[in-house]
Formats: C-alpha cells, structure tokens, sequence
C-alpha cells in the first residue's frame, strides 16, 4: 500500500465527457518527506514514514528536531506511516527523499481518503443513528417526536444491552472514505483533484492511501 | 475562495467568456444539446431569466421561466455545461432585486417586466 498526506482545500466541481457535473474536493498533497524506512530485519514489518506540511522549529521538540535531522529536512507538522510502501519508480525508498502525488497517483485511479470528521456535538437519535423518529405529531404525540422509543425489555434482562444505539457526541472520528476517483493531477501545484467528498474540515489532514 | 481552488476553475473561464453577460430579469434563447438514444438534437428554451446563483464559481447556474399555455416552467441551467450551445440575449429587464421569485405568485400584466433603455 503506497500513499500520501495531504490537505482539504475545499469542493467544487467539474464536468466530464458526458457533460455531467461532478462534485470534487481539492486536495493538496506533498511534497511528503520519507523521515524513516523500516524493514523487516529490525522491525518485523516493511513500512515508511512521510511527513508533511512545515513546522516552525521553536515549535518543535528537541527529539523530533534530531529525527527530521537524520533524514536532512526541516520539522514538518503531520507524520504518517505507511506500511508496505511502493511508488512508481525503481529506485529504492531513502532517508530525505521527496515523494509527490503524481509519484503515486496517476488519472483514473481510485484512493481511499483517511480524516477525522467534523464534531458534531450532543446528537440525537435520529441525526446520530439515522432513527425514523416517531414519525407523525399528531395521535397522541407529545414532545417525543424525535424520541429513541424503547430501549429494553422489562424484567428480563433487567438491565440495558451493551452498545445500544442512543444520544451521545457525534462526528470527531475517523472516518474513510474508500474508492474516490482521481478526477485531475495538478503537477506543478501538487494537488489532487478527487470525485465526491472527503472527511474532515478546510485545512484538516487527509491521508490519501492507494 | 481559497487560491487553490482557482487553478482548478481556471480552464474554464473560457467557456464563461463565450457567453454574453446577462442579469436576471432578461430575455434570453439557451440553446441546449439534448441526446435521444443516439440521435442529438438541439433545443431552444425561450424565456425570463428569474435568478443566477453561485455566480463566478463552477456551481453557478441560471434559471428560466416561462409560461407554456397557460402553465408557468422553469428550468435550470448550469451555466459551465457543454450541453449549451449558444446563449442569446433578446431583451434586457429593469428590475430592482436579483432574485425574481415575485413572478411566479403573478401572471398577464402583473408579470411584466419593464424595458431597460440605455
């Protein structure tokens, strides 16, 4: 699995051959720096590690400043690690080198897009769990109409199921989104442009894995 | 609008630029490419133009009214698609809002629009 971080810039659309509107999200990826190769002699497992988006060093732990180091690079903000990592071309993955979008992706191809999705707060049942509600606000409905309605039986099992779908916080997870296409490779600028919606606000991390 | 996103809908001014400048409140032709089975024809949609939205992103579109015997219709245009062929402005409208919803509750005298004289 070979991937990339980037960033949401935001939605728009484009129109293909057919002349359909296609809702897009923007995203700007890399350039991703590899700051570590792990293998499997010392690690038990293949897997690099990219980072991505600048970091101010005062902000930046005195460890980590000697970690970006090693790999002859300045303090990024995200890092990630991908395992079994492969791109496009032969050489072999090194300390320090630069990887791309159009490294890993080309048109056409298909992501899955990683982020954290926008919180949401207290919910209810009905926008939390997709609940129908009660469904009419007459016949004998009385502020309930947006209620859970049972959430047991009575004196078996006498207790509330593990679990059970009800009100709580929503959104602020992560969330993935699989099989987006990539609908145009902006090169020069480093940016992808994929089909549909990705997790997350403006500016929050995604994770583009292939 | 972020910058970023500016470099996507870049290549697409040019199809903006083929079109003349309009407002609501005109009269316009859109001459829209229809594809039935294998066969492609193209059709004309004559009416006011009541609102534009979105406008100078990719998502703008324009909506027409007519009314069709006796009967008020309404159609939406993406102004980006390639299915327009041509947009022709007949007559320019005076009118004092950007969103002519008014004319849907209106029709004979009450639905007319003034003439704008330059």
């Amino acid at each position: 699995m070979s991937g990339i971080i980037g960033k949401k810039i935001g939605m728009t659309s484009v129109y293909d051959e057919n002349g359909n509107s296609v809702a897009c999200t923007l995203i700007q990826a890399g350039p991703c720096v590899v700051t570590h190769v792990k293998n499997e002699e010392t690690d038990g497992y293949n897997a690099v590690q990219l980072a991505f988006d600048e970091k101010k060093l005062k902000n930046t732990s005195k460890a980590l400043v000697g970690h970006f180091k090693r790999a002859n690079t300045t303090p990024k903000k995200k890092v990630v690690e991908f395992r079994d990592f492969r791109v496009e071309f032969e050489e072999a993955v090194s300390l320090g080198l630069e990887i791309k979008p159009s490294d890993v992706f080309k048109e056409g191809d298909f992501l899955d897009a990683i982020g954290t999705s926008k919180g949401k707060g207290f919910q209810g049942v009905v926008k939390r769990h997709n609940f129908g509600g009660v469904g009419e606000s007459t016949h004998g409905q009385h502020n309930r109409e947006r209620a859970p309605g049972s959430i047991g039986a009575c004196s078996f099992p006498s207790r509330v199921f593990k679990g059970l779908k009800m009100a709580g916080r929503m959104g602020g997870s992560r969330v993935k989104m699989i099989n987006l296409k990539v609908v145009k490779l902006f090169p020069e600028d480093n940016l992808i442009l994929v089909s549909g919606s990705v997790p997350g606000a403006k500016n929050s991390y995604v994770v583009l894995e292939k | 609008m972020s910058e970023l996103i500016k470099i996507v809908e870049k290549e697409y001014q040019e199809t903006r630029s083929k079109y003349p400048d309009f407002n609501p409140g005109d009269t316009v032709v859109v001459a829209y490419n229809i594809k039935e089975g294998n066969k492609e024809r193209i059709q004309n949609f004559q009416g006011t133009v009541i609102q534009r939205k979105n406008k100078g992103s990719n998502g703008e579109s324009f909506t027409v009214r007519k009314v069709s015997s006796g009967v008020g219709v309404e159609r939406v245009f993406p102004i980006l698609s390639p299915n327009i062929e041509s947009i022709q402005v007949l007559r320019r409208g005076k009118v004092r809002r950007s969103k002519l919803f008014y004319l849907r509750g209106r029709q004979g005298k009450s639905a007319r629009i003034k003439e704008k004289l330059k």
